[in-house]
């Protein structure tokens, strides 16, 4: 397991490398000037040379990508042209709010999902069955950021159940103290804005969760379709075992493999679809920090943000390669 | 079953040179098709929609460019059969012209996909070695961005179009076919009939595109027809993000962003665009499984 875990590791370096590559790639691979990209046509020929000077842009290419390649070591993600401020700073609140928001979702997704799976697998060809994997179906297909506006309209505008946008009532801010306003929330013992916290949740996270959910519960039905079958089912029935304990115990176990892989893509695919959620419910998440950024040309930003979010990305995958074991103890890694 | 469908099923029609002699497994393949419910629902909406970006200036009713300020925002009626928009452009007109653009990126940037990524993993399955390993480690740093990201940081280079959203759209989708015809060549490679092949003389080349691109067919069309779906909505999600295409082209994500801050006095303007968006990706999906079943019975019902 040691050796599986440094080998994968080990994997994992050219690959961060060709992503560093990529990223710094961007604003050399913007046509023309860069600096005239950035500022405008009708910045001063000062300004822009001072912006050159600022990015390095003058220098060979080899050179800036190593200085790049140095500066990320040392943490540092460089400046915001905007608001100057160093995007290793100013990206943490953002970041928080973009976990928070992927983490209700996933939560969302692999609970309704894995639970539509086993029972459409349990009760098969069943009404249950046809309706979720309808739903799953239309899922699949569904574009985000229509959902989402869609459940704006019916249960913010019309209906008035929950908040259309944002984390929390302007006039009601949240002091943050890990960024994570429903950690915050129950740290300082305010119940009444983890309410309000939680009510703004709701909408983004099912928009963002319900592509992922329905490709789970198809995933987990198939699978699980898969396994019902096997001998040992049969033999955990014979012995008298509850159904509930045969599906969710037993079978449950041997069909997550292949859940477990979705999820991982999936995971990826939320942080990807968090950009145009969180535009439209004004999520101030690192998806929009980027899609703001694209907006003012803020090149370091978008460099950035879009490595971070890679790399949260890679690193989500490497530790689901790691929970195969923990599932099936006899896959072995040479 | 008739005799004479029998028999008409036998014998090749008089027309057919040798090379169309052998329809067996694709007609086999399109009967099992036709049989499967949910796919020719799916083909239909397809069609439906080809048809619709086909026929556009026969069916639509107004100029889709064309405001008229004093109907704004209008509800649907006998007239305006979706209403009209904020600028008093009829909606109708405007979704039919927006099949138009989603069909055609969606289609476009598959075909530029499956072609680049098609060459791509013919030549590292093939010459295997550091030729592959280069070529796999590029498909792995493109896949660990989440796609509508890299397809941002691509437009956020080239700047916004409908053209490039394009080419972002390919790009970011090319590592999926490259993987897929690099395992099959892998695994075709080892075949005895390519070795007979080679054994006969065939160069390369030969075996390459003669032997193992098209056994290779099947996996690709049916990962292409889901690839059309996936295409679709990250277009629309482009152009729902501004970085797509530009107004006054009716794309449907673009429709969307340009109608939400009226979605309260009018839905309709968020609703029509966005439902033609999922039925085409969905009628996409639906084919996309029907041809997987048909050409891989094992994973019938999955």
């Amino acid at each position: 397991m040691t050796s599986y875990v440094f080998k994968r590791l080990l994997v994992l370096i050219p690959v961060l490398l060709g992503m560093t590559i990529i990223v710094f790639s961007i604003i050399h691979a913007i046509p023309g000037d860069p600096a005239d990209t950035i500022l405008g046509e009708k910045a001063t020929e000062q300004s822009k040379q001072a912006l050159r000077d600022q990015l390095g842009l003058d220098r060979p290419w080899l050179e800036q990508y190593f200085k790049y390649l140095g500066d990320l070591l040392t943490g540092d993600l460089g400046n915001s042209i905007r608001t100057r401020a160093p995007i290793s700073e100013e990206i943490v609140p953002y970041l928080a709010a973009t976990f928070e928001l992927t983490a209700a979702s996933m939560l969302f997704a692999v609970f309704f999902g894995v639970n539509a799976g086993i029972i459409s697998a349990w009760k098969h060809n069943s009404w249950f069955d046809y309706i979720c994997m309808l739903i799953a179906l239309l899922g699949v297909s569904m574009p985000v950021f229509w959902l989402g506006l869609m459940e704006q309209w019916i249960f913010a505008n019309e209906l008035h159940w929950l908040p259309s946008s944002g984390r929390m009532n302007a006039r009601d801010p949240m002091e943050a103290v890990t960024g994570f306003y429903v950690f915050d929330a129950i740290i300082q013992g305010q119940f009444g804005q983890l309410w309000t916290v939680m009510k703004h949740l709701v909408l983004p996270a099912i928009a963002l969760g319900t592509i992922p959910m329905a490709v789970i519960a198809r995933m987990t039905r198939s699978s699980m379709l898969e396994v019902m079958q096997l001998d040992y089912v049969r033999t955990a029935r014979a012995k008298g075992l509850s159904q509930f304990a045969v599906v969710y115990r037993h079978a449950l176990k041997n069909s997550f493999i292949p859940v477990l892989t979705v999820i991982g893509i999936q995971t990826g695919a939320l942080l990807g679809g968090a950009v145009l959620t969180e535009t439209i419910f004004a999520w101030p998440g690192v998806g929009r920090y980027i899609f703001e950024a694209i907006s003012n040309r803020d090149y370091p930003v978008i460099q950035s943000g879009i490595l971070i979010v890679a790399v949260i990305f890679v690193l989500i995958n490497l530790l689901v390669d790691l929970l195969y074991v923990v599932f099936d103890p006899r896959i072995q890694y040479k | 079953m008739s005799d004479a469908f029998l028999k008409a099923d036998i014998r090749p029609s008089e027309g057919t040179v040798n090379k169309k002699a052998q329809p067996g497994p694709w007609r086999d393949a399109a009967r099992s098709f036709a049989k499967n419910k949910t796919a020719v629902v799916g083909l239909c909406l397809v069609l439906f929609f080809v048809l619709l970006a086909l026929l556009a200036p026969l069916i639509a009713p107004f100029d889709y460019k064309t405001q008229v300020l004093t109907d704004r925002l209008k509800p649907p009626s006998g007239e305006h059969w979706f209403g009209t928009d904020d600028l008093g452009r009829d909606l109708f007109s405007r979704v039919i012209y927006g099949a138009r653009i989603s069909l055609w990126v969606g289609l476009l940037s598959v075909v530029g996909s499956i072609v680049v990524g098609t060459l791509l993993g013919i030549i590292a399955g093939f010459y295997g070695k550091w030729v592959d390993m280069i070529i796999s480690r590029l498909f792995d740093i493109l896949l660990a961005f989440p796609g509508i990201l890299l397809a941002i940081a691509i437009v956020a280079i080239l700047g916004p179009s409908l053209q490039n959203a394009l080419y972002a759209i390919a790009i970011v989708n090319i590592p999926t076919y490259g993987r897929l015809v690099r395992s099959r060549v892998l695994s075709l490679r080892q075949e005895e009939f390519i070795t007979a092949a080679r054994a006969l003389g065939a160069n390369d080349g030969r075996i390459l595109f003669k032997h193992i691109l098209p056994n290779s067919l099947t996996p690709i069309i049916v990962q292409g027809t889901l690839g059309v779906a996936t295409a679709i909505i990250e277009a629309a999600g482009l152009g729902f993000l501004g970085l797509g295409a530009q107004p006054p082209d009716p794309e449907w994500g673009k429709m969307l962003s340009d109608s939400r801050q009226f979605i309260q006095t009018a839905p309709w303007t968020v609703i029509f665009p966005g439902l033609c968006i999922l039925l085409t990706s969905l009628g996409f999906n639906l084919m996309g499984d029907g041809l997987r079943d048909t050409f891989d019975p094992k994973m019938k019902g999955r």
